[in-house]
């Protein structure tokens, strides 16, 4: 198993997240379920990677641990010179807040919330003023184009607008990393592409590093380079 | 009978899920058991209360006192008075004369068992008359007191309401000791006095040879209307004449009446608190069976099945608090022998009684609340959409 | 506080639910509040007894009294700075299954003993020189309607007169406020005077001494000054002296605290289960936030939030409206004048309903706290 040797592009200029030797283990009763293998793979600001393969290939579980809502057995992932892989709960928490945004296949808002209260969570987290929030709010809403549902309930809004608000919610905080499990995976194909072209305006215009899982070869071609794996390592490397 | 079979079809599912809902289930189980257990002590204490009360002396028993009196301790009447209510007819005669006890009663402070805390101990001075009119008072341990001597026997109640109240211990008051040489009982008030020889009691507490009260027994129940007209129809005399009965049974109604109506209360409130849990319970089982419902439902079950069965759950869960509580009740309170206030500002010594109507009550009332924290359940099941729950598989 | 938006909208997400577990919560405070004032309503005479009273009354019991002249030999007992008596009379008006809390006083040494009871000078004047002047608490002026100068037979159930009456005529002189407000208070000479028997006798000496650490050495002293005579004295504290009549009238402080205590678990268990149940339906929305960044204790804490919003709410509505009912009842009914929820309630009130939503919410909170994330999205 050899490591893809990371190709730099022009706009690109630095390594945002080097994944080196990481190993996830599950235990089910008195199995070990092995979900990664001694993956590594980097990843450089301003890239939009798409990470392919057959369910329990552990794509998602890749995902989870670049956004640290899982923690590795094994390896490091140092995302602009910190190793998550070393932090406690709580620091791991406080990380997230800054770092990274979360686009869900099933959008996850809070269902008792209106879609700007929703994109408002995670700015909570900081310190900021309450006008400075709500600034902040209007710009990503606007970014998604979501600005006029502001105030309607997630049960109110469609699949497509939901993702968008899930997206407004993910940039809203300016994260480093962009992550997206099958962000168009419950949507139509008319929606789906619109929240892709989303996804590419985000990276193209803004700079957004994404992260995208799917199985859709449709959704992937979107990105600029995919990644293959299989049962818990990366298969081979193709871009544009 | 098809709706008969559908009723039981619904009830049998509902009950089969209920494992799932065990939780929320207990929950308002342990508030219909709380409920009950203090409606029933409640009135239990009323019951116990009033029993003593009703089972002291006899209809055929009379008292008299000073009118006005209201009680023997604010009651005097002379020796003459005394002798006025011996001539009046329907009094039983014995070889000795008309059966008349000459009573007086005063009260000693004396600690309390429990608290140490002093308390008003009726101390009653009588004369050997007093136990052929008062029939129910019989000796349970050692003899009965004998006259002209410190003696006094004390009631089996007051035996264990008052510190050092024992067979063979001495009572001090002020300068006089008293020599507890027997116990007593009636089943009544008495039961929680202590008697002795009028003529000491009157020397003892400066009552020269008044008395305050004479009980006469009555050759019939019947002879009393008589016995008390010639009484309050003399000139000479004011007295207020009643049987004995009743008089004791007036002297409880006050007490009795504050315990109903503070029971009556507290349970009301304790209740709707129940109720509301309840609610809350039902409201949670009949969400998690949307699906189940509505799919009965589809398959062409009516209404009134299910809202039935809604409610069936709640009076179940009713029943089981209902039960627990009472038998809780039964097994924590019946018999705990407790005293409070009663006739002549001196203790009343009495058991909580806890009475298969009681239980029953308690049980129904349980069942009415069960039945109540389903209603709005009941009705929100009926009315889910069938469509949209189905949905939810 | 900013979660606020956020911790109204989870507990408006089952609009029913939270509300009947308010309720739930309101009743158990309102009966808490009811249950306040009864205790006060037996007890509360203990708590207003002065620390430095002494009570003297006769070794044996109530019933009897003691020689009127002990007033002089009690006043030298060093450290007794004031002595006066008290005489009950059996009072009542028009109805004897009414009674009135009546005492013949030495007027000038009770009000002297009584620093809490307060009188306009002019009544408390005209009083003092009217042989057959009364003064009464405001809870009697408010059950009969009495005013100042009203003229009140007042029948005793106990004392008659020379000629076998037993009524007094006197003349309401005035309206005291503070200590003890259901008393009326009348001239023991115009008692003594007219009775019958008893004369030159009281039931009961109060002292005032100067100071509360040598209550039990005075009360020794006293004691030991009328032991071995025809009657012997017992003196004790006000305060004592009152438990031992409360406790006369059962353990109601025992059952007030018992059935407290059933209904306020029960409420906990309502409470907490709601929280449960709640917490158990959002288990996906727990993980969202904690990916978004909320800290463990974050989500921990927005849960214990929610638990203690719905019981603070419903505890401080049931209480607050539990008083009203008893202040309510007390002004409707004349013979529980005086009725109310008092203040100590209050404060304790507050205590539980603190510490039954921190508990309620405490097991949910935990669960919320230990969320995995992943492994929670992943079922969702």
């Amino acid at each position: 198993m050899s490591s893809p040797r990371p190709v730099q592009k022009p706009e690109t200029s630095s390594t945002l997240v080097e994944v080196r030797g990481v190993t996830k283990e599950y235990r089910r009763g008195s199995e070990t379920v092995h979900v990664l293998q001694e993956l590594s793979l980097n990843i450089p600001n301003g890239d939009f990677l798409a990470l392919m393969g057959p369910s329990g290939s552990g794509k998602t579980t890749l995902l989870n641990l670049l956004g640290g809502i899982d923690r590795p057995t094994a390896g490091s992932i140092v995302v602009e010179g910190t190793d998550i892989a070393q932090y406690g709960e709580s620091e791991l928490a406080r990380w997230r807040a800054h770092n990274v945004g979360f686009v869900f296949q099933l959008y996850h808002l809070l269902p008792v919330l209106s879609a700007e209260r929703n994109v408002e969570l995670p700015l909570l987290l900081t310190g900021l003023s309450a006008s400075e929030r709500k600034r902040r709010v209007q710009a990503a809403m606007q970014l998604t184009n979501i600005a006029d549902r502001a105030r309607h309930k997630p049960s109110e809004l469609s699949g497509g607008q939901e993702q968008r608000v899930g997206i407004a919610r993910a940039i809203v905080a300016d994260p480093l990393l962009l992550l997206c499990d099958e962000p168009t995976g419950d949507l139509d194909r008319k929606s789906g592409d619109e929240i892709l072209d989303l996804l590419q305006a985000l990276n193209r215009e803004q700079g957004k590093t994404i992260v995208m899982v799917t199985h859709d070869p449709h959704a992937a071609a979107r990105a600029r380079r995919i990644l293959y794996m299989n049962k818990g390592r990366l298969a081979t490397e193709a871009e544009k | 009978m098809r709706w008969l079979y559908q009723l039981y079809t619904v009830c049998a599912l509902n009950l089969r899920n209920l494992k799932g809902r065990l939780d929320s289930s207990v929950v308002a189980v342990i508030g219909f058991t709380g409920v009950v257990m203090v409606f029933v002590a409640v009135f239990a204490i009323r019951e116990g209360f009033d029993d003593t009360m009703r089972e002291t002396g006899s209809p055929d028993v009379a008292i008299v006192m000073r009118g006005g009196a209201g009680a023997e301790v604010n009651s005097v009447l002379s020796v003459n008075d005394a002798k006025q209510v011996a001539g009046a007819p329907g009094i039983t005669a014995t070889a000795g004369g008309p059966l008349v006890s000459d009573e007086l009663l005063v009260q000693l402070s004396m600690p309390k068992a429990d608290t140490g805390l002093d308390a008003n101990v009726p101390f009653r001075g009588v004369d050997a008359n007093a136990f052929l009119v008062h029939g129910k008072v019989h000796i349970v341990a050692g003899r009965n007191f004998q006259p002209g001597l410190n003696e006094v026997i004390v009631g089996l109640r007051a035996s264990h309401e008052y510190r050092g109240f024992s067979l063979g211990s001495t009572l001090h008051s002020g300068p006089y000791q008293w020599a507890i040489v027997g116990i007593f009982d009636d089943g009544g008030v008495y039961s929680s006095e202590v008697w002795g020889d009028l003529t000491i009691m009157q020397a003892a507490y400066r009552r020269g040879s008044s008395l305050e009260s004479v009980y006469a027994k009555l050759t019939s129940p019947d002879a009393f209307q008589a016995f008390k007209d010639y009484l309050t129809t003399n000139p000479q005399l004011t007295v207020s004449v009643e049987r004995e009965t009743d008089f004791y049974a007036e002297q409880s109604k006050n007490m009795s009446s504050f315990i109903t109506g503070a029971g009556t209360f507290i349970a009301f409130l304790m209740g709707i608190g129940a109720i509301f849990g309840a609610i809350n319970t039902m409201y949670n089982s009949v969400s998690s069976r949307a699906a189940e419902i509505a799919t009965l439902r589809a398959l062409g079950f009516g209404r009134s099945p299910v809202l039935l069965s809604v409610l069936v759950e709640g009076m179940l869960l009713g029943l089981v608090g209902g039960v627990i509580g009472g038998a809780l009740a039964y097994v924590l309170f019946n018999g705990i022998e407790t005293s409070t206030l009663g006739t002549n500002f001196a203790q009343v010594a009495f058991s909580f009684r806890v009475t298969p109507e009681l239980l029953t009550r308690g049980t129904v009332y349980a069942l009415l609340m069960g039945l109540v924290g389903g209603l709005l359940p009941a009705l929100r099941a009926v009315r889910m959409p069938i469509a949209s729950s189905l949905r939810q598989l | 506080m900013k979660y606020l938006p956020l911790i109204w909208a989870n507990l408006m997400r089952r609009k029913a639910r939270t509300l009947f577990t308010v309720l739930s919560v309101f009743i158990a405070f309102m009966l808490y509040a009811v249950l306040g004032a009864v205790n006060q309503a037996f007890t509360g005479g203990v708590q207003l007894a002065g620390a430095d009273r002494l009570v003297v009354m006769n070794r044996i019991g109530l019933i009897n009294s003691m020689p009127i002249n002990y007033a002089d030999r009690i006043a030298k007992v060093p450290g007794v700075a004031d002595v006066t008596w008290q005489e009950w009379v059996g009072a009542y008006f028009q109805d004897p299954r009414q009674p009135i809390t009546g005492f013949g006083v030495d007027a000038s040494s009770f009000l002297e003993v009584h620093q809490d009871m307060h009188l306009p000078p002019e009544q408390s004047q005209a009083w003092l020189v009217d042989k057959a002047g009364v003064i009464i608490g405001p809870v009697l002026a408010k059950r009969y309607g009495w005013k100042v100068g009203d003229h009140i037979p007042l029948r005793s159930n106990i004392w008659r007169d020379k000629q076998g009456n037993s009524t007094w005529d006197v003349n309401i002189d005035g309206i005291y406020g503070g200590g003890q407000e259901d008393l009326l208070l009348m001239h023991y000479k115009y008692l003594d005077d007219t009775r019958a028997f008893r004369n030159n006798q009281v039931g009961m000496f109060l002292l005032k001494i100067a100071d509360p650490e040598h209550a039990g050495t005075i009360a020794e002293q006293v004691d030991g000054m009328f032991a071995n005579s025809d009657a012997e004295t017992k003196t004790s504290t006000e305060k004592a002296f009152l438990q031992s009549f409360a406790a006369m009238l059962g353990n109601i402080g025992k059952i007030v605290v018992g059935i407290v205590s059933a209904v306020l678990f029960s409420m906990l268990l309502v409470t907490g289960n709601t929280m449960a149940q709640s917490i158990r339906e959002r288990v996906s929305e727990m993980a969202v936030l904690k990916a978004l960044g909320f800290s463990r204790r974050g989500v921990a804490l927005m849960v214990l939030a929610e638990s203690l919003l719905v019981t603070v709410i419903g505890g401080v509505l049931g209480f607050a409206f539990g008083a009203m009912f008893a202040g309510a009842i007390g002004s409707k009914l004349p013979f529980l004048q005086g009725f109310h929820t008092p203040a100590s309630s209050a404060a304790l009130a507050v205590l539980l309903m603190a510490s039954l939503g921190l508990l309620a919410g405490l097991l949910p909170a935990t669960q919320a706290m230990r969320l995995q994330v992943a492994a929670a999205l992943r079922r969702a």
